[in-house]
């Protein structure tokens, strides 16, 4: 039972991140029919971010500029770098999508997949290949509760998540610009009679969904402080199964599917070989997504995208 | 004059769907566009609203303003001219209150807002009892009443409305038209299209024929009524 507690913080721990990824995946093809397939790579342009932020703020601290405890920098870091990094979201948006809302979709989708190797080569080109460092900004610690162990670092990473997967739920609920993201993704080509701009919804989604990846990508810097240009590649697939398993715009469903890939991960992995373990897993999904081809929480396209 | 609209002209992939139309409404009339289905009366009104390009050569102006030169939510939210789509095209997603707040995105008068409101559910009492029920749960003539209140919360100068009769019983068609009356009452200018020419010419001042893109006659709605043209094409003889 233990053993099965233990594995049950791992797995939230990979859900978490998993689940904020899979939110900008699932509110863009939401409201614009669209997969972003450069938002892998925009958790890992988010957790560079949050190294040079992370970085700098130490940095400055340690030469007595400012005085900071260091949980309260990785709050700064959190903050500034889903801030900035919901400009590279509405950058992408403005030059690399916007001008293909009329063409096919495959053009997006290609164009999408173009600027994941732009921002992956970019980086390569501006800080080399040499993996870096995400600095230490909490101190590990460990508890022992009744014989499962849990780091502070984990229950920060799971508690972080919930409360940001939670502020987008109000905000979709209770804002009017949730509302027009919602009836975005309901029909698209009204919502301007409405009064409503819908270049502004877009963007804002893009900015939304860049910066809970950018939380991701820090999250898991402070659990795992490797980073390379790479690190987005698996983490984007993975994060569209569970926008895809959670059903077309679904935030509710994009969370139980990111923490439900990152369960199956871990428990699968407890029981097999962990060379067979995404095997094991995605077959899972993909027998799921065989009796549930529209997701958990996604109905069979019922809205009109035409005149 | 309120809207004048000249040649317009509008194609989708390369198919022309308007040749060229001119026609005006000035401030408080109710107008309508009678023509049968697919003689371009929706494409007039959603090039009014800025939803589909229009071409070279095209003027519409409202109240003076240049329309081309403003997107499809200005052309609502800077000028208060609402469109209630054809099939109402409520978002089914939102609840009854969602669907006619949204429509207020743009608005900053707070107060008028809650006092439009409350007008909305006084004309439409049937939507005050289900304010928080999601839009897909009404019925046609509901649906068609939210579609109004909505497009009424949007902006009030002028409506386009788009075949507000279809589907409708004829007692709800009836209190459709009552409620639009009032409206137009209180302000509001009215251009309607319908396939229901009778309906729409009893119920407007002036009409207008459009034929495969082009208008064909036009006149005040007795004399349309009693055209033997429109009577043999479009009133069943």
């Amino acid at each position: 039972m233990t053993f099965f507690f233990q594995n049950l913080i791992n797995a939230l721990q990979w859900g978490s991140f998993y689940a904020l990824i899979a939110l900008g995946y699932s509110m863009v093809y939401g409201i614009l029919m669209l997969f972003n397939f450069a938002h892998g790579d925009i958790f890992m342009v988010g957790a560079y971010i949050g190294f040079g932020v992370a970085t700098g703020v130490t940095a400055l601290a340690s030469f007595g500029a400012i005085v900071l405890p260091k949980w309260l920098i990785l709050v700064l870091t959190i903050i500034i770098s889903m801030f900035l990094t919901s400009f590279v979201g509405m950058l992408v948006e403005r030059l690399g999508y916007r001008p293909l809302r009329e063409a096919p979709r495959a053009s997006a989708a290609i164009t999408g997949l173009m600027i994941g190797i732009i921002l992956e080569t970019g980086n390569l080109a501006l800080l080399g290949a040499q993996r870096v460092r995400f600095p230490t900004l909490i101190k590990s610690e460990t508890y022992n509760i009744s014989g499962v162990f849990v780091t502070n670092k984990k229950i920060m990473i799971v508690v972080v998540s919930l409360m940001l997967m939670l502020a987008l739920h109000q905000f979709v609920r209770r804002t009017k610009w949730g509302m027009a993201m919602r009836a975005m993704a309901f029909d698209f080509v009204v919502v301007p009679l409405m009064g409503v701009p819908i270049n502004t919804i877009a963007a804002m989604t893009f900015a939304i969904g860049s910066a809970l990846a950018a939380a991701a990508g820090i999250l898991f810097g402070v659990a795992y402080p490797v980073l390379d240009p790479y690190m987005g590649i698996v983490f984007g697939w993975k994060a569209f199964v569970a926008a895809i398993l959670g059903g077309r715009g679904s935030i509710l469903g994009a969370t139980l599917a990111g923490f439900l890939l990152g369960f199956l991960e871990i428990f699968v992995a407890m029981i097999f070989p962990s060379t067979l373990r995404d095997l094991i897993a995605y077959s899972i999904i993909l027998l799921i997504l065989t009796f549930r081809p529209h997701g958990f929480f996604g109905e069979p396209y019922s809205a009109r995208l035409r005149l | 004059m309120l809207l004048s609209v000249e040649n317009l002209s509008v194609s989708y992939d390369n198919i022309r769907a308007l040749h060229g139309i001119d026609f005006q409404i000035d401030d408080g009339e109710i107008v309508c566009i009678i023509g049968a289905n697919g003689a371009g009366k929706s494409t007039t009104l959603r090039a009014i609203s800025r939803l589909v390009p229009v071409e070279k050569g095209t003027k519409m102006t409202f109240m003076g303003n240049d329309l081309l030169q403003y997107p499809a939510d200005k052309v609502v939210s800077k000028f208060g001219i609402s469109h209630v789509p054809e099939g109402r095209r409520l978002f089914g997603n939102l609840t009854i209150m969602e669907n006619l707040r949204l429509a207020t995105f743009a608005r900053k008068d707070r107060e008028k807002i809650e006092e439009d409101l409350e007008r909305v559910f006084d004309i439409f009492p049937r939507l005050s009892e289900r304010k928080t029920q999601s839009s897909g749960t009404l019925s046609g003539g509901e649906q068609q009443m939210l579609a109004i209140g909505r497009a009424f919360m949007s902006g009030r100068k002028i409506m386009l409305l788009d075949e507000p009769s279809m589907g409708l019983a004829p007692l709800l068609m009836m209190n459709v038209f009552d409620a639009l009356k009032q409206l137009n009452k209180e302000g509001t200018t009215i251009l309607l299209v319908e396939q229901n020419a009778r309906m729409a010419l009893q119920f407007a001042q002036r009409g207008y024929v459009l034929e495969n893109g082009n208008l064909v006659l036009q006149g005040i709605s007795e004399e349309l009524l009693a055209n033997p043209e429109v009577k043999q094409a479009y009133l069943g003889g």
